[in-house]
């Protein structure tokens, strides 16, 4: 018990000596942290490189994984060729379609489930029965379900971003300061102007949430449906690869669904930064 | 800006009871006053003595369940912009800029954007927040967040200003600024003002008449009629005069707050 305390204090003690030598070398730490950070990535690749050039066997085993030399080499030769550009584009489309769908459906249904009671006790209950199942899980039968590869598989990004957003939504909803409602009744608001100058601003935020969450969902979704049923889509060409034993171009596969879906997050939260102007400083306020 | 004033309300034997935990709690009981168009009015007591959820019956939030509430000659159904609302904080859409909130009355009125734009400013302008247009109510302190409040409410023309602690969240040096201002534009638009506070000194400073309130249920104890001239400045607060009344309301307010206390303890 005596020992408690004493690692509680242990960093209090080391805290604010950290950051007075911050005060004291402020241009120091301007180019410092950057330094380490590149420093970290650099290390990583040549760990990479070592590993694979020695066939490491630390349990983990590295003799057929591919150099990072070899992987740069691969990608090179597939964006120059056409035929990897097909999966790409097949994936975006996809993901596009998937996730358009599930933000119609999920911010529409989100609002009036979040606002009207009525919504909330008829279309609520089956939400929460079939939230719990991993869109995965719905591949076969989504395969039986639709009459075509595309709508089968955008029907699992659908299902996978559509649970984060409705359910954000339904949150920010029900998040909403009735006092904003009350003043808005005050100044002569009624329902439908409600919904509209409250409800849906108010709400906001949290969409904008539920839709960066749900844009990752929708990418595991996608990735997982096109490795197991397919003909195109970065997720078949790295699975296919796997297959026919171009290690190389599995970890090209990977880096570029990283790398899609990266930039479709930064994308979602750029719209909602235009969205919604009035949050920067307001959330810097309450930091 | 307005000319003739108006705002009569004529509060009649009303009471205001609320269910809470399967028991009915009261709070306010057989409550009767009637304002003068354009006076200023205080409603002054302890905290839980019924005069925010007065307050909140007048601009239609909360139904009465006994008694007549009626201003300027209609009764008080449902929430309007005739009575319009300044609230103690935090009121303003956070998503709107100062010129969006203090239009939104007018746009729900169906009032035309530049229409609706230029008397927004006059208002705007009347609380001493020109310039301040395009900022988000986040990026301004608490006292202009209230004088926005204020703006956004008197836009609509409201026959009465129900005003609830606008000023309680407010460091004393803004309060008292405030409180000045207020006045200012209260001698501007010359509505009725009900105005809630729990500060003795900001009800007799303001006030044409304080009603001081039992502890709950609310009722009126004492009806004070302030005899101070105007317009007043804060240094009538130390006159012999302003003094003499303080000591009779403090002695009321300790004693309901006691009672307050003592009920709580039960």
């Amino acid at each position: 018990m005596a020992a408690a305390p004493e690692a509680g204090t242990a960093p209090l003690i080391g805290a604010p000596a950290a950051r007075t030598d911050a005060i004291a070398f402020p241009r120091l730490a301007g180019w410092r942290r950057p330094f380490r950070r590149v420093l970290s990535l650099g290390l990583f690749f040549v760990a990479w490189h070592v590993a694979t050039k020695w066939d490491l066997d630390l349990y983990v085993r590295f003799q057929n994984i591919p150099a990072p030399a070899e992987v740069l080499e691969e990608a090179v030769a597939l964006f120059g060729g056409a035929a990897f550009y097909v999966h790409i584009l097949a994936s975006l489309e996809r993901i596009w379609l998937g996730f358009a769908i599930a933000t119609v459906l999920g911010v529409g249904l989100g609002l009036l489930i979040g606002w009207f009671r009525f919504a909330e006790d008829t279309l609520f209950p089956p939400i929460e029965l079939l939230r719990p199942i991993p869109a995965v899980a719905w591949v076969p039968l989504s395969i039986m379900l639709w009459p075509t590869e595309l709508s089968s598989i955008v029907f699992i990004t659908t299902l996978g971003a559509f649970f984060p957003i409705v359910l954000n939504t339904i949150h920010g909803v029900e998040g909403i300061d009735r006092q904003l409602v009350r003043a808005a009744t005050s100044l002569g608001a009624g329902r439908a102007a409600i919904f509209r100058e409250v409800v849906i601003p108010g709400a906001l935020p949290s969409i904008v949430t539920g839709l960066s969450v749900g844009m990752g969902v929708s990418w595991i979704c996608l990735i997982s449906a096109e490795m197991i049923s397919g003909q195109f889509g970065v997720g078949y060409f790295t699975w296919v690869a796997y297959g026919i034993v171009k290690y190389a171009q599995i970890v090209v596969g990977m880096l570029v669904i990283g790398v899609l879906g990266m930039l479709s997050s930064a994308l979602i939260r750029l719209v909602g930064a235009r969205c919604m102007p009035w949050l920067p400083r307001h959330m810097k306020d309450g930091a | 800006m307005r000319g003739d004033a108006t705002g009569r309300i004529e509060i009649t034997d009303l009471g205001i009871a609320f269910g809470r935990n399967g028991r009915t709690v009261e709070a306010v009981r057989r409550f009767t006053l009637m304002t003068t168009p354009g006076e200023f009015v205080a409603l002054l007591g302890p905290s839980g003595c019924g005069k925010t959820t007065l307050l909140n019956a007048v601009a239609g939030f909360v139904q009465p369940t006994a008694g007549q509430l009626i201003v300027d000659g209609e009764r008080v159904a449902r929430p309007g912009a005739d009575r319009g609302m300044v609230f103690q904080q935090h009121s303003l859409f956070p998503w709107k800029t100062v010129l969006g909130n203090v239009e939104f009355g007018l746009k729900m009125r169906g009032v035309g954007k530049s229409e609706r734009t230029s008397r927004a400013r006059d208002y705007l302008n009347l609380v001493g927040l020109s310039g301040f247009e395009r900022a988000y109510p986040g990026e301004l302190s608490g006292g202009m967040q209230q004088r926005v409040g204020i703006a956004r409410a008197l836009v609509n023309r409201p026959r009465v200003l129900l005003m609830d602690e606008p000023f309680g969240a407010l460091d004393a040096q803004t309060r008292l600024t405030m409180q000045e201002l207020l006045l200012g534009v209260w001698r501007e638009v010359r509505t009725t003002v009900l105005f809630v506070t729990h500060d003795i000194d900001e009800a007799l400073f303001l006030a044409d008449r304080v009603a001081v309130m039992t502890a709950r249920p609310g009722q009126i104890r004492d009806l004070v009629t302030m005899k101070l001239g105007r317009p007043r400045a804060a240094e009538v607060i130390a006159t012999p005069e302003f003094m003499a009344l303080k000591a009779r309301v403090l002695a009321q307010v300790r004693e309901e707050g006691a009672r307050t206390l003592a009920g709580s303890r039960r």
